[in-house]
């Protein structure tokens, strides 16, 4: 009489589905506040502008005959199709800038040892925590000293200080989780320092290196800060910028035409994130969790 | 996690004693190696020192400057500021907007966090990924996006309420909505970041725990209480202190939504500094400005620091 009441099976089992409908009623809940920006961006790019003025239906759906204009407009009539440009070589660039300087440092720091090595570790994780609101007043300097003042290079050499701190930190974690016995093996076989970091670190580390990329490839695109900053000439902008600042005009309805802007911008992060979900999820994990 | 890690040592160190002449050469070539362990690390010294470290401190000497650059001023930008309503004003509005977005993002993250682990594990993976979409958009193009929302006539939210209570708020041109506002958009961008860590902790934390907790009657609220949250406590931590410097030190959000206005209210340090320095063109002030977040970011960082080596002396 003193055990306390256990609940009967099928009781517990009517919780259960009770718990699971609850759930899945509560995240929808959450779902459409995190979709429903970028869909409504979808929508608004589709309408044209005489249902957008006309106030008429319900706005979040295309109400009259949809319309493909903006996005035609967006790719012949401005110099969206330059930005993409110079942002697809600003980001390729820094990924094979920041994963050069990354792996050769966290293959250094992770196996070998030297004077103040282990001091450098923790300082590639301190320089991740820099935020780049702290450095643009004086980057905006030294990049004018070095005459990249409003060209897109600057950007190339900025980047990096965004990227390689996190991408060398996670590479540190994955290097060193490779066995040690493979690095032996290796060294018998007779294997120099580059052939192991090409034949053995870096086709094991594959996964930590796809995160790292994946990482790199998005500050890169998404910068905003260093580009506002330091970019002023049009020819020279990346998306982030050039679609915030000169996409908007003067008259009324611009919608259409910058959210086509803001939605094609988007897409290749947001692509890439598709198809390597577990990556892009383990290397943002990775940070804080490893090591 | 140690267990297999010492056995592994122990069969290692048996090779070791049967096979001498191998560890020892490996040793060798490892010692030659540290003058390239070094140079290897160049590259990533000089982008530390060059692009990061030497700014800085080019940042304390710039901020002491006048507006010419000309004449060495010592603290007269810092005094400068003290002197300015506006200044202290967006130190305030940088606390509360970072001590509330993060609060929310903690929150919503964890709660989505606990209803996704709810589910059957073959549908985690799409809820969790549609969840991460904010995460994953660049915050200045998806920000446009709730910029166009916020628009008071032509767009979705006043008609909203338009029909359910007819009322339509002035988002952006009124202090108070438009300090919600920007503290909304971080929460939406940020939330998705917590849930996945979150997530990610809670797999960690072993099943048979919360068996046992079932087995001796604890009720769904005593698991959480006495098992999840001090079993994530430590990553809760990090994580937090991670949102807090990454909010603290936001630029994106409030540039495109407000661009700081209405009259300065939503200004944080970096929107501020970028508009007295780069639009401004009072660089030294600017520069100032900015590394008045430099305190409160170090002290921070001490925090995480200090946590991430607790985890590493756990694991």
């Amino acid at each position: 009489m003193m055990l306390r009441k256990i609940p009967p099976l099928g009781n517990m089992k009517k919780n259960r589905r009770w718990a699971l409908i609850a759930a899945y009623f509560f995240l929808a809940l959450f779902v459409i506040f995190f979709l429903f920006p970028p869909f409504y961006m979808i929508v608004t790019s589709f309408k044209t502008n005489e249902e957008m003025s006309s106030l008429k239906g319900i706005p979040f759906i295309i109400n009259q005959e949809p319309t493909l204009s903006h996005y035609k407009n967006l790719l012949t009539e401005t110099l969206f199709p330059t930005y993409f440009k110079n942002t697809v070589m600003v980001t390729l660039c820094t990924v094979a800038l920041s994963m050069t300087i990354s792996i050769l440092a966290a293959y250094s720091l992770a196996r070998m040892r030297f004077w103040g090595s282990s001091l450098l570790a923790t300082g590639v994780f301190l320089t991740y925590l820099v935020p780049e609101t702290l450095l643009f007043i004086p980057l905006f300097k030294v990049v004018g000293a070095l005459g990249l003042l409003n060209s897109k290079w600057a950007l190339v050499l900025v980047f990096p200080t965004l990227a390689v701190p996190f991408c060398t930190w996670i590479m540190i974690g994955y290097f060193a989780s490779i066995p040690k016995e493979l690095d032996e093996a290796a060294v018998m076989d007779g294997a120099n320092w580059y052939q192991m970091l090409f034949r053995v670190f870096i086709p094991v580390a594959m996964p930590g290196i796809i995160a790292a990329t994946i990482f790199a490839f998005t500050v890169s695109w998404a910068g905003f800060l260093y580009p506002l900053a330091f970019i002023y000439s049009n020819e020279e902008l990346v998306l982030t910028v050039g679609t915030v600042t000169t996409l908007i005009r003067g008259d009324v309805m611009h919608w259409g035409g910058l959210m086509a802007g803001a939605i094609l911008a988007a897409a290749p992060p947001v692509i890439i994130y598709a198809f390597l979900m577990d990556y892009y999820i383990s290397g943002l994990t990775a940070g804080a969790v490893k090591n | 996690m140690s267990q297999p890690a010492a056995h592994k040592q122990a069969i290692k160190s048996e090779k070791r004693k049967e096979a001498e002449p191998v560890p020892s050469k490996f040793r060798m070539l490892i010692r030659r190696k540290s003058t390239l362990a070094f140079l290897l690390c160049i590259p990533l010294l000089a982008l530390i020192f060059g692009l990061i470290v030497y700014p800085f401190f080019y940042s304390i000497v710039l901020s002491m400057l006048n507006k010419k650059e000309t004449r060495f001023e010592g603290f007269a930008n810092f005094l400068f500021l003290f002197n300015r309503d506006t200044f202290w004003m967006v130190v305030r509005q940088s606390f509360l907007f970072t001590l509330t977005a993060v609060f929310f993002k903690a929150l919503i993250g964890f709660i989505m966090a606990h209803l996704i682990d709810v589910l059957p594990s073959k549908r985690q993976r799409l809820w969790r990924g549609l969840a991460l979409i904010p995460w994953v958009m660049p915050p200045a193009l998806s920000t446009l996006g709730w910029w166009w929302l916020f628009e008071p006539s032509y767009s979705a939210i006043n008609w909203i309420l338009q029909g359910l209570f007819g009322v339509s708020v002035p988002w952006l041109s009124d202090t108070f909505w438009a300090r919600f506002s920007v503290i909304l958009v971080n929460i939406w961008f940020g939330s998705p970041f917590f849930m996945i860590m979150y997530l990610a902790a809670l797999k960690s934390v072993s099943a048979d725990l919360y068996e046992a907790a079932s087995i001796d009657g604890a009720s769904a609220w005593q698991k959480l209480i006495y098992i999840t949250i001090p079993m994530l406590r430590n990553i809760i931590a990090i994580t937090m202190l991670f949102s807090t410097i990454v909010t603290f030190a936001n630029f994106d959000i409030v540039r495109v939504l407000t661009q700081g206005g209405p009259r300065h209210t939503t200004h944080l340090f970096g929107t501020y500094s970028f508009t007295l320095g780069i639009q401004g063109g009072d660089i030294p002030l600017g520069a100032a400005v900015s590394l008045f977040m430099f305190p409160i970011l170090a002290l921070l960082a001490f925090f995480i620091l200090r946590n991430v080596r607790q985890r590493v002396r756990e694991i």
